[in-house]
């Protein structure tokens, strides 16, 4: 009897239709989030992530209408980010059926966002998503999508998110993201030893491997992926088993 | 049948009523307590701070209605802060009373192991449960909180350990509670959910 670790599929979307790319760029189109949703839903996923990356604003009620729509799929937790800036933009997300919410460049421009979301939803709904980037042998914070760089420390905000009311981290290499060569398990482990909430460790998976190695070494507790996943590269399934025969606590489906 | 929902503005309140929709159940989501005081069958939802549930229900008087349904055999499931909001009191909240009907006191998990207790876990029966009739011992539930309740009750029909034991499922009479979310534990949820609902009926 022991918490199993996690493995998330995360949807891209543009507000309606998932979309892929490399390092947050070159964007294209992936499939129906919906029809995705139930799919993974059925596989075995035990969380569901689902991500505006256009957030633009005058795209707002499609993306809600997506999470909607999505959650109606669901017997497994959902958590939807990609602008949400205010406490407003948070309710409206969970009124449409999201468990948690994730921020990001908006907690960086103001970190007292944090407090007001887990003062309203409590802190295991609040998710703070740290996108890091390896720089003069330290991990710096990087915002709107992985294309702004900050000066700020990775590992200090990850401790200050949770100090804040933060109940998880979503943490992204912006080094490994599309790239498939595994996650950075050195980023992983430092930020996970840090802090006293899970990480969720992101960017890079392709091998079952990969996930062994983040759960071991990476000391992760949970692992999201992306287009591994939309494109059947990897069944949940079969990397479920595979991690279980080596000894990784999973939740293997029915 | 119909299911009277404590709505008081938690988070999950919609996921809890479209899980049981889907098992067919007719949902009446409700904060007044006149509704509670002829439900035929209660659930009480909750996720965030247990300061917001209490506060809640003694802002819409439903703290008396409830103690009345539990005393008429009104069965009645609560969920994760609905479970918790059963006992005596939370060091989540010191200064509130909860609804007593359990004795003791809900406190914070282990420090020693990552807070919140956040993903799937798995659960041990203690003794007989209704709930988890027809429901493999090896379930997984999805959990998602950092306070507990003493797993050393009469009630306890099965605990969880995350840095220490705590009671995952309650059950005395026709008051149930669990500790997970039955509404995102996928079949294993859907299946406790519809053994509260044959239990009710």
């Amino acid at each position: 009897m022991s918490l199993a670790r996690r493995i998330l599929p995360c949807l891209d979307t543009d507000g309606a239709r998932a979309v892929k790319g490399v390092h947050f760029e070159g964007l294209r189109d992936a499939g129906d989030p919906v029809e995705l949703a139930a799919r993974y839903n059925c596989e075995g996923a035990d969380e569901l992530v689902v991500l505006d990356i256009a957030a633009a604003r005058d795209n707002r009620p499609t993306f809600l209408e997506t999470i909607r729509r999505v959650a109606e799929q669901l017997s497994i937790p959902l958590t939807a980010g990609g602008g949400i800036r205010s406490l407003d933009d948070a309710r409206a997300v969970v009124r449409a059926g999201a468990d948690k919410i994730t921020v990001n460049t908006a907690a960086v421009a103001r970190p007292e966002l944090i407090c007001e979301l887990s003062r309203e939803f409590g802190a295991q709904a609040v998710v703070l998503a740290i996108d890091a980037k390896h720089e003069h042998n330290s991990w710096k914070v990087r915002v709107r999508g992985g294309r702004t760089a900050t000066t700020w420390n990775a590992l200090d905000w990850a401790r200050r998110g949770v100090e804040s009311g933060a109940g998880e981290i979503l943490l992204t290499s912006v080094d490994r993201d599309g790239t498939q060569s595994g996650f950075d398990l050195l980023l992983t482990a430092a930020i996970s030893r840090a802090v006293s909430v899970p990480v969720i460790a992101s960017g890079g998976a392709k091998a079952p491997q990969h996930f062994l190695e983040v759960f071991t070494y990476g000391a992760a507790d949970a692992a999201l992926a992306a287009s591994i996943f939309h494109d059947q590269v990897q069944s949940i399934r079969a990397l479920k088993s595979f991690l279980q025969s080596h000894g990784v606590a999973v939740r293997l489906p029915c | 049948m119909i299911v009277t929902l404590i709505d008081y503005g938690a988070g999950n309140v919609t996921s809890v009523e479209r899980a049981l929709r889907r098992l067919g159940a007719e949902v009446c989501p409700t904060n007044r307590p006149e509704e509670i005081a002829k439900a035929t069958s209660l659930v009480l939802p909750g996720v965030g701070h247990c300061a917001a549930l209490l506060t809640s229900l003694d802002a819409h008087g439903l703290r008396r209605p409830l103690l009345d349904a539990f005393a008429r055999g009104v069965p009645f499931l609560g969920i994760c802060l609905g479970l918790q909001a059963l006992f005596q009191s939370s060091e989540e909240a010191p200064e509130l009373p909860g609804l007593g009907y359990f004795q003791g006191r809900v406190s914070l998990l282990a420090q020693t192991v990552k807070l919140p207790h956040m993903g799937w876990n798995q659960i041990r029966a203690v003794g007989s449960s209704h709930l988890l009739g027809g429901i493999s011992p090896d379930a997984y539930f999805y959990f998602a909180h950092s306070y507990a309740a003493p797993a050393s009750g009469a009630e306890t029909a099965a605990v969880c350990a995350h840095g220490r034991d705590f009671a995952a499922v309650l059950e005395n009479g026709r008051v149930f509670g669990v500790q997970f979310h039955p509404e995102k534990s996928g079949s294993s949820g859907a299946k406790l959910l519809e053994n509260f609902l044959r239990l009710a009926a």
